[in-house]
């Protein structure tokens, strides 16, 4: 009679919740699938760095120039994703909320940065921000210079990065019971509880995870960037263009170690993200 | 099951041997860097009228085009080009340091270090050359931006810095030290390195950044025909280095397909008449004296112009105290 307990918390475990079969057969594809496109590529990657010897390695990611393009990959990722976190949060609402003339069509426009390829990005954003470019004029009489500089990569980082704020927010937006909001109203919240206290903690988790998608596509990037960055050595250069300069000289040992502590540092940000995310979502539950 | 898989295997072997036979069809793949792209349309269709009148077989070629490290990293992964012609030999070399693909003194197989051609680097100018730029001197005068792609990853670019680091070395009293300091002193006046030759055309013409743009002479010529003369002008400086774009065939590729007749035989006809006179009409120099007598119109007149072995003893060596890891050209970012 002493295991009956067990069976019955192992039942309780597996039987509801399988309406349909085949747990064991998705996971096997799941491991398959994920193991071809992510883990086999990026251990390749750690075993080509290997080949530096830790020394080296140490050397090569702590140079002035690859810390500089860290920071700088980093830290624009970074600001970018917080702007997008701002007014994609603002953008969603606009086209979840009001009806206005032409909102398929802004709708539509969100897409874009999807869709573009990022060079075409880099190249549009670069006219326009060149000091002789149709904004680069207007701004460069007030001190502003912003392509070929840090902040003109911050510019195409937002640029590629905003979708993934609008399109997470736009369904959980559209679920969000407008009649809570409208219940705290009656019971005497003001406008700006009735957004900070009700409807953006049922946000959190949405906001959170288009940041870190806006986040991670921007550290990635390349193609946009490069036409805007400028490109100097220590200033404007992206850790993504070291990785290339580094195989432009066959130092394949060199490139992958760089590319190694963009995937560390990429991956515990990103882990970060998601621990943070899990307990906005049950604390928003738990209530 | 096994029977239509043989049977197609036999069609195919057939068709593999059928190389030899009259009116047969060769195909080459040839591995190029950017600014070639116009130059090898041309040549390759006067390659095959020459090739079918010669043997009666139809020759193809079809051209890839990058930049040049990029493209030498193609053919090291796997990319199975018959001939390369890139941009410097230190890209050729990296065939044979890293892969085996070629014997390591491919450069000695044909006349003129494998360059058929050559160009060297010169100056564009806004019309009129409002800064006054004549010489490299005047390019590290205050005021003056100089647009220049990193050498770190453009082949271009390394030329224009050793052509840089040659002037001053060739100045009275001139040594490595007084080079260094002049290159660094020019890399101060560069507000963008964009990351390819053609980036920085774009940069200079299009954004209408910076003073001067030290650029390829084929390029500077192309982009002036094409802009038109009163955009921009050229200014040769005082001295100038001799850039080799040289060429290989790829022996482990030409010998797995069979084609190394008809891939040393298109890159032996760069140096023919023919050959030489389209390169001419590229803007490249043409290494056949008669030739180049005809066309010296067309090239600024540089009075000295130096190669790489004589002031830096051949790539290898440049490579290593230039652009590597460490090398003059990270000190000048304080590396």
């Amino acid at each position: 009679m002493i295991p009956a307990p067990a069976a019955a918390t192992e039942l309780k475990l597996h039987k509801p919740g399988r309406i349909l079969p085949g747990f064991g057969l998705t996971l096997g594809y799941t491991m398959v699938y994920l193991s071809l496109l992510v883990l086999i590529p990026l251990s390749a990657v750690i075993i080509r760095s290997l080949g530096l010897g830790w020394s080296h390695f140490w050397e090569t990611v702590t140079a002035p120039r690859v810390i500089a393009s860290l920071r700088l990959s980093f830290g624009a990722s970074l600001i970018a994703a917080l702007l997008n976190a701002v007014f994609g949060l603002m953008v969603a609402w606009v086209l979840t909320r009001y009806t206005f003339p032409f909102r398929r069509f802004i709708d539509a426009i969100v897409d874009l940065p999807f869709a573009l390829p990022t060079a075409v990005a880099g190249i549009a954003l670069t006219a326009l921000y060149a000091p002789n470019g149709w904004l680069g004029i207007w701004l460069k009489p007030l001190g502003i210079n912003v392509a070929f500089t840090p902040l003109g990569v911050v510019v195409a980082l937002t640029f590629i990065g905003l979708p993934f704020v609008v399109r997470t927010l736009q369904p959980v937006l559209e679920d969000l019971d407008q009649e809570v909001e409208q219940a705290a109203a009656t019971l005497g919240a003001s406008a700006v509880q009735v957004f900070l206290r009700v409807a953006l903690p049922a946000l959190w988790p949405a906001i959170l995870t288009g940041f870190a998608l806006a986040f991670a596509r921007a550290l990635g990037e390349y193609g946009s960037v490069i036409f805007i960055a400028g490109n100097m050595p220590m200033k404007s250069e992206i850790a993504p263009l070291l990785i290339v300069s580094k195989l432009e000289q066959y130092d394949y040992a060199g490139a992958t170690a760089i590319a190694v502590v963009m995937l560390v540092l990429s991956f515990a940000l990103m882990f970060g993200i998601n621990a943070l995310q899990n307990w906005a979502a049950s604390r928003h539950q738990g209530r | 099951m096994l029977r239509p898989f043989l049977a197609s295997a036999v069609l195919m072997l057939g068709l593999g041997g059928a190389t030899s036979l009259p009116a047969a069809t060769v195909k080459l793949l040839n591995v190029s860097y950017d600014p070639t792209r116009e130059l090898y349309e041309d040549y390759n269709s006067a390659f095959a009228a020459y090739w079918k009148a010669k043997t009666g077989d139809t020759v193809i070629v079809n051209q890839s085009h990058g930049g040049s490290g990029k493209q030498a990293r193609s053919v090291l992964e796997g990319l199975e080009a018959d001939v390369v012609t890139l941009a410097l030999a230190y890209d050729i070399d990296a065939l044979a340091a890293h892969g085996g693909l070629i014997p390591a003194n491919w450069q000695e197989r044909l006349p003129n270090h494998s360059a058929p051609y050559t160009s060297t680097i010169v100056f564009l100018v806004r019309k009129g050359n409002p800064k006054n730029i004549q010489d490299w001197n005047d390019l590290v005068r205050p005021g003056v931006s100089v647009i220049t792609p990193s050498p770190k990853t453009s082949g271009g670019a390394r030329w224009n810095y050793l052509a840089a680091w040659a002037w001053a070395l060739r100045q009275p009293g001139g040594n490595d030290a007084a080079a260094e300091a002049f290159v660094k002193k020019l890399y101060h006046h560069v507000p963008v390195l964009d990351s390819g030759a053609r980036g920085s055309t774009v940069t200079f013409v299009e954004r209408g950044i910076g003073d001067v743009l030290l650029a390829w002479e084929n390029e500077a010529l192309l982009a002036q025909k094409e802009l038109g003369p009163d955009k921009v002008d050229i200014v040769a400086p005082s001295l100038s280095i001799v850039a080799e774009p040289p060429v290989s065939v790829v022996d482990q590729y030409v010998d797995h397909h069979g084609t190394r007749k008809v891939a040393e035989a298109y890159l032996n006809y760069l140096y023919s008449t023919e050959g030489q006179e389209i390169a001419a009409k590229h803007f490249y120099r043409p290494q056949d004296p008669q030739i180049a007598a005809r066309y010296a119109k067309q090239f600024p007149s540089i009075p000295r112009l130096v190669t790489i072995d004589a002031v830096f003893g051949g790539w290898s060596k440049a490579q290593a105290a230039h652009f590597a890891d460490h090398g003059t050209f990270d000190r000048i970012y304080g590396q």
